[in-house]
């Protein structure tokens, strides 16, 4: 069945019901075709917490998971993602604890001014889901996309190390050798 | 950014539908959208309605056979980069896509996405605003070249690190359109021109590439970038080469990053059957700064664009040749 929405009046904004999960609860909005999935989250949802960085796919800072892999929310379509599971920074949190890689955050200094950091949890969850083992280079591939203007790469490292239990890992090599 | 213009977007289930369903001036096939909508927000390139090809069947797959690998238009990146047989009988297409922007957009990107992206310039890759002061360009509402104002044509550069590696492996291109299928070389889907790069129909849809595997050729792929991690080739060199004794039997380098076109280096035939020495090294060089013309539609420097350039190709030539010894 092909949609030939739309082909009529082109100066509205065709509006669909769209059936998509967010962060673990399925809904239906209307939803414009030309809505990114960014817009649809920040000004729908109210989750403001991915945020609109470059808003042209080069700094990362609106990485979404979708069905588990990261997304650029603004260079996806929300109506692109019909019937898939989108998380975003607010589902880390659960019951008010934070989770193992924003607790990482918080401990190894891992946020400076904070823009980033979304982008970043969301794309390290990402690798961790696939790899929950990553080496450095794995972590700094997978990060490869997201910008820190603040230039707080190395503690942006040592966090998802942190998270992913690495780091503890290698206290106990050095506790081992000693 | 500015708010994206009025769209619908439309699903179809089949390649028949989806040209069916594309009018010329009005749609643009959509597949990761990674190039695509980040134009539309500039208002660089626009539709009315966007085919989303992402569900189709036909573009879907990694195919191998005697002879020959057929990869589907609709297969991601990320995908490619990791097909175990792409590794093993294409490891250059693996190593190229390993090297197209970050790793979240490899996730969605597709192969054909990344053949048929638009061309890029420093003075069109921008804002409404930004463009709106500088009086646009030729490509896109303006009717001079910023780049080369006494130039009668667009020199937007063609920026997809695929094609050079598809290009030295000798690919073709199986296309679907309203006219019906038809099968044509990689290098002859381009066109030197930044405004029309690319020698398709009105509602021509790219459905897969078929890679020859050639016996004792082996190849590589290197580009100069500005962000390590991620970022458009400002100059891109792939080069296939088959080794007979202390001898080259065969070359084949291809450029991006460096024309409007993604375009195979000519004039190569004379050095088939000599040995690289410098006087072969020499001939290489002349003739890839011939084949190529870097302007400055980038913050680069296009004198620095064709030195590396040259310099890569010699790199990966004396590399290639070593590694087949």
């Amino acid at each position: 069945m092909v949609s030939r929405k739309g082909s009529g009046d082109m100066n509205q904004n065709t509006k669909r019901i769209l059936r998509i999960q967010v962060n673990g609860r399925w809904r239906e909005d209307a939803v414009a075709d030309n809505q990114l999935l960014l817009d649809y989250l920040r000004e729908q949802l109210y989750l403001t917490g991915t945020k609109r960085g470059c808003d042209g796919g080069e700094c990362g800072a609106c990485t979404v998971l979708v069905d588990g892999r990261p997304r650029l929310a603004c260079c996806t379509f929300a109506v692109a993602v019909e019937g898939c599971h989108v998380e975003t920074i607010e589902s880390q949190s659960q019951d008010g604890r934070l989770s193992p890689l924003q607790q990482a955050f918080h401990e190894k200094l891992g946020a400076q001014c904070g823009f980033c950091t979304p982008g970043m949890v969301m794309a390290a969850e990402g690798l961790l889901r696939r790899n929950p083992h990553p080496t450095e280079a794995e972590i700094r591939e997978a990060l490869g996309g997201n910008l820190c203007r603040c230039t707080g790469y190395v503690k942006i490292v040592e966090s998802v190390q942190a998270a992913c239990g690495a780091e503890k890992n290698a206290d106990e090599k050095m506790e081992e050798r000693a | 950014m500015q708010a994206l213009q009025t769209l619908s977007i439309q699903k179809p289930e089949t390649v028949a539908q989806a040209i069916a369903l594309h009018r010329a001036g009005e749609s643009r096939y959509l597949a990761g959208g990674t190039d695509l909508v980040p134009n539309l927000r500039r208002n660089i390139q626009k539709a009315q309605t966007l085919i989303d090809v992402s569900g189709l069947a036909e573009l879907r797959g990694i195919h191998a056979g005697e002879q020959s690998l057929r990869i589907g238009a609709g297969v991601t990146l990320e995908s490619l980069c990791e097909d175990a047989t792409v590794r093993a009988r294409a490891p250059l297409l693996a190593k190229a896509a390993s090297l197209v922007a970050g790793p979240t957009h490899r996730i969605c990107a597709t192969v054909g996405g990344n053949l048929m992206q638009d061309t890029r310039c420093y003075f069109y890759n921008q804002s409404d605003w930004w463009r709106t002061t500088n009086e646009y360009c030729m490509k896109c509402e303006g009717d001079t070249c910023r780049v080369a104002p006494k130039s009668e044509r667009c020199y937007a550069c063609y920026s997809g690190d695929l094609a050079p590696a598809l290009l030295a492996l000798g690919a073709e291109a199986d296309i679907a359109g309203p006219t019906g299928a038809r099968r044509e070389p990689i290098a002859a889907l381009f066109a030197d021109d930044g405004m029309r790069h690319l020698k398709l129909a009105p509602g021509d849809l790219l459905i897969s590439i078929d890679v020859p595997l050639e016996a004792g050729w082996t190849a590589d792929y290197e580009k100069l970038r500005i962000r390590g991690a991620i970022d458009f080739p400002l100059a891109g060199i792939a080069v296939a080469l088959k080794r007979d004794g202390d001898r080259i039997a065969g070359l084949r380098v291809a450029c991006t990053g460096l024309n409007s076109y993604p375009g195979l280096v000519s004039g190569l035939d004379a050095l088939i059957g000599q040995k690289p020495d410098e006087a072969f090294h020499a001939a290489l060089d002349k003739a890839v700064r011939k084949e190529i013309q870097p302007m400055a539609s980038t913050l680069v420097a296009a004198g620095y664009r064709r030195r590396v350039a040259a310099g890569l190709a010699r790199r990966l030539v004396e590399r290639l040749y070593a590694a087949a010894a």
